[in-house]
């Protein structure tokens, strides 16, 4: 079966963003970029299905900037086939994310997509289960397991109370958390085979798709600071301060 | 402006989480009507009708809701959703689930796990694990939208006398289906709204060294949490991880054990009023957002504190 993965190039989680001066948004000149992690997920889950002999084509697909290539060969490097780039250098909003990846469900016809649960960027939470609605696709949500049977897949999902597992028919929707699979690295060898694969650019247009915003960024700042707290000598001076200065205990 | 409520619940009761998303719709203003969708859920929709301020209360009790799956559930919210000005639910793994589809279906965007309402089209959300706090104001004609706990204080539960009817709509889905769940049992209180949360990191070594956390949680009445590599390393399930993609806690008193304090597990935690950290490492970075700090070996630390309280 053919699986198709959605990656996002966001700020590497390492990197603590800072707020531009004019609050306008976060300042990402010169900030190190790199795949978003429950991405590098998606993508690990399907490599690990085609060594299962489950998966016969992984198909990558990004929609961004031209610089966006970068995770796309990554994820080729980790084990893709091919990739898709859908460039822009608009700002997006989700439904839009799911209206293209839409478009691409459609033409590439997969019986598996994989996304990450959530952009480290954003913090939105919103593209898979979008998709799935546009689609008409059943979901598997913050999975952290992902078993294939036939024409069917168990996706088991953590959620607030523990797990859950939910059946669904394919071709169905997942979205990893972190504890679905412990990402590889790429080896040199296969960094430079993935130069090799094919990477088809398309823009939204060819797709059809109209990019639309509703959503304005009035204005971005910083979060409120802690003051700087104390160090306590021992557990005794800990408990006397939570009970007489802090009053929690 | 009117504005549907979708109530969390687990069919027998009404989970408080709700109650802080009413005080956001009310901040947004307009009347307020509260779905329940479930099985046998009569007594979730009776806790409904009281919470103070509530305009109606609307009950699905079908099989097709039993497990508030996101397919009939993205289906029910919108179609019954599409004649209000705003959609609200909790920022709960339930919510999570089903409104991004609701929102996709009526054709709008979401605004996910706002923190303060400024007006009826403007929120406040933090980004990038909380390092940044974005203001948006969304143009759509219906607002979907989840609501972050910590942002809001509860409304009062007692004292309202909403109307309750039934829905008749059925939205069954062929195509997902609850397969088995594994629930955490745990007499403690919920991480989401404990008073006081004790959370052990990396540095309990293994799960059975959690026990000291759980003896000075029981002391204090306490929820017990923990960081992404306390559970990835398997100590404890995942339902008790606090972060940036694990769960949002804000009490009185936060107590870190054994955490380094990253960014991703400080999204989760750095509202909380008071914040201790123990840790045997002085530079750890939890130390620059605590309160009061202990430099100590948490083997020692924890039982002394334990034996203190
Ligand atoms: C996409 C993504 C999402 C993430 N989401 C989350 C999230 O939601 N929540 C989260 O917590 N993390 C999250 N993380 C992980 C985060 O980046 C850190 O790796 C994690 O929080 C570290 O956990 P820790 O502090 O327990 O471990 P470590 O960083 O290893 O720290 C262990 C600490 O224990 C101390 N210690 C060790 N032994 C003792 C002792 N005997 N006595 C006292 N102190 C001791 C050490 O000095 C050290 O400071 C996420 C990461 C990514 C990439
Ligand atoms: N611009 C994008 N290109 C490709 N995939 C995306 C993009 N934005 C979001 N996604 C996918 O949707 C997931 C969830 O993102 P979000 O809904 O933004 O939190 C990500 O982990 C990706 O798998």
């Amino acid at each position: 079966m053919k699986v198709l993965v959605a990656v996002k190039r966001v700020i590497d989680y390492n990197v603590k963003v800072r707020v531009k001066p004019d609050n306008s948004d976060v300042d990402l000149n010169n900030v190190k970029m790199a795949m978003n992690p429950f991405c590098e997920i998606a993508v690990e889950e399907a490599v690990r299905l085609k060594e299962k002999g489950v998966a016969t084509e992984i198909v990558v697909v990004s929609i961004g900037p031209k610089v966006a290539q970068e995770q796309i060969r990554t994820s080729l490097a980790l084990g893709a086939d091919r990739g898709i780039l859908i460039e822009t250098d608009e700002k997006l909003e989700s439904l839009t994310v799911a209206k293209l990846l839409k478009a691409v469900v459609e033409k590439e016809q997969p019986q598996l997509v994989v996304l990450g649960k959530q952009s480290i960027d954003s913090d939105n939470n919103q593209t898979g289960q979008m998709l799935g609605a546009l689609t008409g696709l059943p979901q598997g949500t913050f999975a952290s397991e992902v078993a294939v049977d036939g024409d069917k897949v168990n996706v088991t999902r953590e959620v607030d109370a523990g797990l859950r597992t939910v059946g669904l028919s394919l071709p169905a929707i997942v979205t990893t958390d972190l504890r679905l699979n412990e990402p590889r690295y790429a080896s040199l060898p296969n960094i430079m085979k993935a130069k090799r694969k094919p990477l088809e650019t398309v823009t939204p247009a060819d797709l059809g798709v109209e990019i639309k915003s509703t959503q304005t960024l009035v204005k971005v700042t910083p979060p409120a600071q802690r003051s700087a707290g104390i160090k306590v000598a021992d557990v005794a001076q800990l408990v006397e301060k939570l009970k007489t200065e802090a009053k929690v205990l | 402006m009117s504005i549907l409520l979708i109530a969390e619940h687990d069919n027998a009761t009404l989970n408080v989480a709700t109650l802080n998303v009413v005080t956001a719709a009310k901040e947004i203003g307009g009347d307020i009507d509260i779905l329940v969708a479930g099985e046998g859920c009569g007594a979730v929709a009776e806790a409904a009708a009281k919470i103070e301020g509530i305009n109606k209360v609307i009950v699905a009790d079908n099989a097709a809701y039993t497990y508030q799956i996101a397919e009939p559930m993205g289906d029910l919210v919108a179609e019954l959703g599409a004649d209000y000005s705003h959609i609200l639910s909790a920022a709960t793994t339930t919510g999570k689930d089903f409104m991004p589809r609701t929102a996709a279906l009526l054709d709008v965007n979401m605004i996910s796990d706002i923190s303060a309402v400024e007006s009826a089209d403007t929120f406040v959300r933090p980004i990038y694990a909380g390092n940044a706090i974005a203001t948006v104001q969304s143009s759509d004609a219906i607002k979907v939208i989840t609501v972050r706990g910590t942002g809001f204080d509860p409304a009062a539960g007692e004292g309202g006398s909403a109307t309750v009817e039934a829905t008749d709509i059925v939205k069954a889905s062929a195509i997902s289906a609850f397969v088995g769940e594994e629930l955490a049992a745990s007499d403690r209180p919920d991480l989401a709204a404990a008073e006081i949360v004790i959370s052990g990191g990396r540095g309990m070594g293994n799960g059975d060294n959690f026990e000291i956390l759980y003896k000075v949680a029981d002391k204090l009445g306490a929820a017990v949490g923990a960081s992404r590599a306390a559970v990835d390393a398997g100590f404890v399930p995942n339902d008790m991880q606090v972060g940036q993609t694990g769960k949002i806690v804000a009490p009185s008193l936060y107590i870190a054990v054994g955490i380094s304090g990253a960014i991703q597990h400080l999204a989760g935690m750095k509202d909380s009023k008071v914040i201790v950290a123990i840790n045997k490492d002085e530079e750890a970075p939890i130390f620059q957002v605590a309160d009061y700090g202990l430099v100590a070996d948490l083997f020692d630390a924890v039982p002394e504190l334990e034996s203190m309280i």
